[in-house]
């Protein structure tokens, strides 16, 4: 592989996408002349913070801030702007409010801005609630939020829950409308790979969009050149994962927000939290984040010592060099030093966590499921991991992985880790299982084969968009995965002799400590080396068979764009993921630019399946 | 060219002249003073309205409506049925305003086809109306009324409807003698004469009037005339005075008096845009005079019963034989022709005289406009005076002239010499007698080519319409496509043939043409009450957001619901199921969303928050039991509050899972019923919540609370496995620091779990001395790990050792550290050589 290495090409400038998104709030926060207050919704919040900062709004008569929650409003403010996704939940707040105000005998400018779209049912909700001609209505077209210079997020976790559970697809419009945004910025795009029903129906929405286009594309150099798009649902296994490059343990201990993650106390060494953006502008962490987490602490702590080394160098300068010392280096090497101790306060942080036995048993019986060993002890592993309440996500998690890895658990198991997970957290959770059940992620074995042709019979009509005729039980059958079969013939498990070296990889494997490599990543690499589905016939069987590849232009002469690949998550990708693939980049010469629904991981897709109280 | 300046009128500096536009061949008898008569501007069409008056004693003929074309070609007829009419008046857009003596307004179109009708309120209606007046400005067409108690009512814009009371003139007993609309700064006023009195009426008052510099003696008003763009005023009074001025009543152009004292029929400005000259041309029944601001004025002598329009850039006079146009001749034309011109333009029309006749004086005429520098102006004289005029010779002798200058000149821009043979060739071809469009040059720039092609859409005129698009290379988007459009809009409109023929040959025509919106067409054809039609139509309709609407509108929501599915647009599919809901009766309403799952999965989201109950109904409908019994576990947590509410949730949540056959989940409610009960009663007794725990927190929490025996009996009702409840309960004692129960529990039975968990909760408490207690109990295996966990390095080596274990021997190998533990060390690192020796 190493031999015909080509160096990989540089990457565009998404930071356009951010000014466009900016301008365009600007330009809707105008539309509403003089002071006005403003009530951002609570997941808004962290997206509008990297696109326009407080101080910037309020150059644009923005008064006060608000969080908006679903509790009466507080403001003499006569205009209220509200920015929101377009949830009923929210619609039918400020129609509350609305009325509130009415009643009061007040009249005030209410205006909402949805982002990134308007729905319908939106105005259908004002409308019933006789407040349509009170408010106005705008849409921000905000799609895009690039979290760094290869991450671009829609930031729409709630795409995981509404098409995989719900099975409604209206936000598939949208993420075909980003492609086409990312396309006229960046394209034109000259081929499209795609696997999964939502990867299928998004496609050709964005075909109608692009046909629908009448501008003669002049022959530029695109930036992006190749679109791989893929379904959450082929692969479960892979986010089903404990994590261990050091981003993804960020993000499953940490829980990285939006491209920034607030380290508490105990990282800090101080009494207060501390929020820093994680992206390739941090050195230190630019370094480490692709890393398996065993290697980081040595690296952190060789980094240390160098930098000390720098500050070194002070000693026996003379007055001139000290002074282009302190104005050149020293802000860089502080910064760096700051950024240095909390990475190793973090790194202390997860170790005392991860090292203690529990987790290397958890690890343990990870892989063992991967691979298809000592099942039953695994069962029982989960049983106590149950019994004892060790945690109710991570209970989950394991159970689901069984599933998916075993293709079903077998009924009797199923009755009783249910019974014993409903005596441990509560009766309601049997919802949740109805709803595990529903995506494929944990599902009884059906005694009969005889399913599986049913299985793959459907599995074609699936990719026929017209055939919208699928009960829910069929679509939950055809979820079904076949871990054992797709891992034989993808060589999923790596044969290693010896410890696999986890400090110069061979393969994606490392990312899983060497156990296994990410299905999701595997399939890509297939099919950008042999530029075609050819040789998958037998795993796409598996996999129900909707697989597609269309050539969008007319071959180019800039080859070179060929290896620049937009990969596109529908319903989310890991951290873990997008290491693989950088990783897999640098080995074969491709640059990957992610373009995902939202950033997820287990907990994060558990958390949405589960019914709570709350 | 002295034919040319034949029919020229000297009038001052200016001249006039008269010419025809067209023979009548119309087959009008009636007199026009016996019709109303009205004529749209901008060569617009003639209706003539027959019989308009009420004959007494109920004579069978009823007024018959004729609309002509202004060459008189007959466009259509109607048979008039309604009220009597007072007024007919064209609009802007050329319909026909048919005002009524009830107030009444009538629409019509070219064809006599109806269009809408409106009112002029009740004042008008209850008063009758005396006159009325169609009037317009840019891009509007108002209505002025006078009603029998002298009252005026205004509306500005016919399409944007606010009636505008007039104040009333004091002391008025008798109606005006005349009057007129004005319009000053964009406000309607009204110009009225009583008598030898004028009085301006705006919004707010009534001001008597006094025109500047108008002769004391000149005695009662009789006539006026407001200039085409209103701004010249003109008044005619009873000694034949004529006064001339500024609309805005403040200056006085010119005045003169004329030899007739009669009241003239009509009296109308004749000005060309940017002369400076003006000259008002008055109509008595058989003479016409043209009088200005010179001393002498021309007589015309009529032979027929004359009726005049005004127009942009002169006047139109209709007889029942001719169509002629009277107007002021340009500068250009009037320096080229003007007999012993010496003006570039007159030269040049010689130079090319002369060239034709290949004679030498060619060069001495060029020679002698291009020492003087003056060719360009010559060439854009020959070019602009071509469009001036009527005949295609005189055109096409002006325009070689031109042609002919433009050799000789350098870096000539031919711009302006192909657009002006361009718009002759299209106001040529719409002057041609079938069509009978005759605009001016003049007009047809203040018209501007969209509104022309609007109107030879509106004449049906389509095959020219397409044929002057693609002659002026008009961008399909705007030009053809508008046109083929608009014909298949009137296309559907015809009864008499079969939809799919008219679906056909619409396709046919149409095709995939950029800009042709079929749900227009078919919009139109369901206007028509064409349903099928429609639905045919639509099926060319390549976007599914246009297609659905009109679906609905046409109530074939499955059809509509089935394309909004397919177009993948959820708010599409969102509008049609929100009115199939309101739309259909419930059960149909459930079934049509039953063979839809992408609109059932929608509106089920959508119940989720708004409806729950409807979400009932629909899984109802379905038989889905496992979701009622998922909605009913939902609904006992989430809306229940009271105990006996839940517990009757969850009853009936074990009777759907009962009927989908789901054993496990009826079981699992079945539980955790009586679970709640139980807790209910521990409530009551503990005085602590119990009611949302699990099972696991439930016995926790009573262990913790020390209630051994019912923790006990939970255990056994609810066959908890052993190895729960020894970890459940292990755990509790410990937090509860109940060290004798939990040493007591130890000895009780046979742990299913071991010992290990002791001394790891024992020491999770950090009570090394009760962990120590169960270390004996450990399994041999796990034994290692135990001292590890209590700290004692040495018995771990010890048994380490004793195992012969080399990963146990690691292990305790790695906890050692530094010093303090060097011999523990020693002692490994030799049990291992001794082990490897082996």
């Amino acid at each position: 592989m190493a031999s015909d290495r080509l160096d990989a090409p540089a990457l565009p400038d998404f930071t356009i996408l951010k000014r466009l998104a900016r301008d365009q709030l600007i330009y809707l926060l105008e539309q509403l002349p003089g002071k006005k207050d403003l009530f951002i919704e609570p997941e808004l919040m962290s997206p509008l913070d990297r696109i326009a900062n407080v101080s910037i709004l309020k150059q644009h008569d923005i008064d006060k801030l608000y969080k908006l929650e679903n509790k009466p409003i507080y403001s003499n403010s006569e205009q209220l702007c509200f920015l929101i996704r377009p949830r009923v939940k929210h619609v039918k707040h400020i129609a509350n409010l609305v009325n509130a105000d009415k009643k009061a005998g007040l009249s005030k400018k209410y205006k909402i801005i949805f982002s990134p779209q308007k729905f319908y049912a939106c105005d259908m909700i004002l409308e019933e609630e006789g407040v349509f001609g009170d408010v106005t209505s705008d849409e921000w077209p905000f799609y895009l939020l690039p979290l760094d210079d290869d991450i671009i997020s829609m930031e729409l976790p709630e795409f995981y829950r509404d098409y995989f559970l719900e099975g409604e697809q209206r936000w598939i419009g949208t993420v075909a409308r980003s492609l086409n945004l990312l396309n006229t910025i960046f394209g034109p795009m000259s081929k499209v790979y795609g696997i999964g029903r939502c990867a299928k129906m998004t496609y050709e929405m964005w075909k109608e969009l692009l046909e629908d286009e009448e501008v003669v594309q002049k022959e530029r150099k695109p930036d992006l050149g190749l679109v791989f798009m893929i379904d959450r649902d082929v692969d479960y296994i892979t986010p089903m994962c404990s994590q261990v490059v050091y981003e993804g343990l960020v993000d499953d201990i940490f829980r990285i927000k939006c491209g920034s993650v607030e380290f508490g106390p105990e990282v800090t060494s101080s009494d207060r939290s501390v929020k820093i953006l994680l992206n390739s502008q941090d050195k230190v962490f630019g370094e480490i984040r692709n890393e398996h987490f065993s290697n980081v602490f040595s690296f952190l702590s060789q980094k240390a010592r160098n930098l000390q080394s720098q500050y070194d160098k002070r000693r026996g300068m003379d007055i001139k060099q000290m002074k282009t010392f302190v104005s050149q280096e020293l802000k860089g090497l502080k910064q760096e030093h700051r950024m240095l101790s909390l990475h190793i306060g973090a790194c202390e942080s997860i170790m005392k966590k991860k090292t203690k036995q529990d987790f290397q048993e958890l690890l343990k019986t990870e892989h063992s499921l991967l691979e298809g060993f000592d099942i039953r002890e695994c069962i029982n592993l989960i049983e106590e991991h149950i019994n004892r309440q060790v945690s109710p996500i991570e209970s989950l998690r394991l159970l689901c992985l069984l599933s998916l890895t075993e293709n079903g658990l077998i009924a009797k198991d199923y009755r009783s880790l249910k019974t014993q997970y409903l005596q441990s957290y509560g009766s309601e959770h049997l919802l949740t299982f109805s709803n595990l059940k529903r995506a494929g992620l944990l599902t009884e074995q059906t005694p009969t084969e005889a399913l599986t042709a049913v299985e793959s019979r459907v599995g074609k009509l699936v990719t026929d968009k017209a055939v919208g005729k699928l009960t829910d039980a069929f679509s939950s059958l055809a979820k079904k995965s076949h871990f054992r079969g797709i891992s034989k013939k993808l060589g999923l498990i790596p044969r290693v002799d010896g410890d696999y070296d986890l400090k110069t990889p061979r393969d994606m494997a490392y990312v899983f400590s060497g156990a296994y490599i990410p299905l999701s990543c595997k399939i890509m690499e297939h099919v950008l080396v042999r530029k075609s589905w050819a040789g998958l016939e037998e795993v796409m069987r598996l996999l129900n068979n909707i697989e597609f590849s269309e050539q969008l232009t007319e071959r180019n002469s800039f080859q070179d764009s060929y290896r620049t690949i937009v990969v596109v998550f529908l319903g989310g990708c890991t951290f873990s993921e997008i290491s693989a693939l950088r990783f897999l980049g640098k080995e074969i010469g491709y640059r990957f630019v992610f373009l995902t629904t939202a950033i997820t991981n287990s907990a994060r897709i558990l958390e949405s399946m589960t019914e709570t109280k709350s | 060219m002295d034919f040319c300046t034949a029919s020229w009128n000297p009038m001052g500096d200016a001249y006039y002249r008269k010419f025809d536009l067209y023979q009548m061949e119309w087959n009008v008898k009636e007199e026009f003073k016996d019709c109303i008569v009205a004529v749209g501007p901008y060569g617009g069409p003639i209706a003539l309205m027959k019989n308009y008056l009420k004959k007494e004693g109920g004579s069978s003929s009823r007024p018959v409506l004729e609309i002509y074309s202004a060459s008189g070609v007959l466009l259509s007829t109607l048979t008039w049925k309604s009220g009597q009419v007072v007024h007919l008046g064209w609009t802007v857009s050329e319909d026909l305003l048919c005002i009524q003596e009830d107030g009444t307004v009538l629409i019509y179109d070219l064809f006599c086809v109806f269009k809408r009708t409106f009112t002029m309120g009740n004042e008008v209606k209850q008063n009758q109306v005396l006159e009325a007046r169609v009037f317009h400005s840019e891009y509007r067409t108002g209505i002025a009324i006078l009603t029998g108690p002298l009252k005026f009512t205004i509306v500005s814009n016919i399409e944007d409807l606010k009636l505008h009371r007039m104040p009333d003139v004091p002391g008025a007993k008798v109606p005006p003698s005349c009057w007129t609309v004005l319009i000053q700064d964009r406000m309607t006023c009204i110009l009225l004469a009583i008598g030898k009195e004028l009085y301006l009426l705006d919004n707010t008052s009534c001001t008597a009037i006094t025109l500047p510099g108008l002769s004391p003696l000149s005695g009662a008003y009789l006539h006026m005339s407001v200039s085409f763009h209103y701004k010249y005023l003109a008044v005619f009074t009873d000694s034949g005075y004529i006064w001339m001025g500024t609309s805005s009543l403040e200056e006085k152009l010119c005045d003169l008096t004329s030899d007739i004292k009669q009241p003239p029929k009509q009296m109308s400005w004749c000005i060309r845009p940017r002369s400076k000259r003006v000259a008002i041309v008055v109509l008595w029944d058989k003479i016409l005079l043209v009088g200005g601001c010179a001393k002498e004025n021309i007589l015309f002598p009529l032979d027929e019963e004359t009726f005049m329009v005004s127009e942009l850039d002169g006047v139109r006079l209709i007889s029942h034989s001719t169509h002629e146009f009277l107007h002021e001749i340009p500068k250009a034309t009037e320096e080229i022709f003007k007999i012993a011109s010496m003006a570039p333009g007159a030269l040049l029309m010689e130079a090319q005289k002369e060239y034709e006749k290949e004679s030498q004086k060619a060069d001495d005429y060029l020679r002698e406009i291009k020492d003087q520098n003056l060719l360009p102006v010559a060439v854009a004289q020959c070019i602009e005076a071509a469009g001036y005029e009527h005949l295609t010779e005189l055109q096409k002798s002006l325009l070689r002239a031109a042609s002919f200058g433009k050799c000789f000149l350098d870096a000539y821009s031919p711009s302006d010499f192909v657009t002006m043979c361009n718009d002759l060739r299209v106001l040529n071809a719409i002057k041609e007698y079938q069509i009978g469009i005759p605009l001016t040059i003049v007009q047809y720039k203040q018209l501007t080519f969209p509104v022309l092609l609007d109107r030879l859409v509106l004449r049906r005129l389509y095959p020219l319409a397409v044929k002057i698009c693609e002659y002026m290379k008009i961008p399909e988007f705007q030009g053809v496509s508008r046109v083929l459009a608009h014909w298949a809009c009137f296309k559907v409109q015809q009864k008499e043939k079969s939809d799919e023929e008219i679906a056909h040959a619409i396709n046919q025509k149409l095709g995939d043409t950029a800009g042709i919106s079929y749900s227009e067409i078919a919009s139109k054809a369901f206007d028509c009450g064409r349903t099928e039609l429609a639905i045919k139509l639509l099926e060319y309709e390549p976007k599914s957001e246009d297609q659905v609407p009109l679906l609905l509108k046409m109530k074939r929501s499955k059809l509509a619901l089935g394309k909004a599915i397919e177009s993948g647009d959820t708010d599409l599919v969102y509008t049609v199921v929100s009115y199939m809901k309101n739309e259909l009766n419930r059960g149909d309403f459930f079934m049509t969303l039953r063979n839809h799952p992408i609109a059932l999965s929608l509106y089920r989201q959508f119940c989720k928050y708004e409806e729950p109950e409807t979400l009932k109904d629909l899984y109802n409908q379905d038989d889905n039991h496992l979701e009622l019994g998922n909605f009913h576990v939902r609904a006992s947590y989430s809306t229940e509050k009271g105990v006996e509410g839940r517990v009757a949730e969850l009853q009936n949540a074990v009777d759907e899972y009962s009927k989908a056959k789901n054993d496990f989940a009826a079981k699992a409610t079945e539980d955790q019923i009586k679970l709640i009960r139980i807790q209910r009663s521990l409530q009551e007794k503990m005085d602590k919540p119990y009611v949302d725990y699990s099972l696991h927190d439930t016995i926790y929490n009573l262990i913790l609370d020390g209630l051994q025996k019912k923790a006990e009996q939970l255990y056994k009702d609810f066959k908890i496995p052993d190895k729960r409840y020894w970890w459940l309960k292990m755990s509790a004692l410990a937090e509860k620091e109940d060290w004798e129960e939990l040493e007591n529990f130890s000895k009780s039975k046979k742990s299913p779990i071991g010992y290990l968990p002791y001394v790891e909760i024992c020491m999770k408490h950090r009570n090394k001395f009760e962990a120590k207690k169960y270390i004996a109990r450990v399994s041999p295996e796990q034994r290692v790990k135990a001292f590890l966990l209590i700290g004692d390095l040495d018995q771990a080596a010890e048994a380490a050792i004793e195992h012969k274990n080399e990963n146990e021997m690691n292990m305790v190998l790695s906890k050692c550290s530094g010093v303090t533990d060097a011999a523990v060390a020693d002692k490994i690192e030799r049990a291992k050589v001794q082990l490897l020796k082996k």
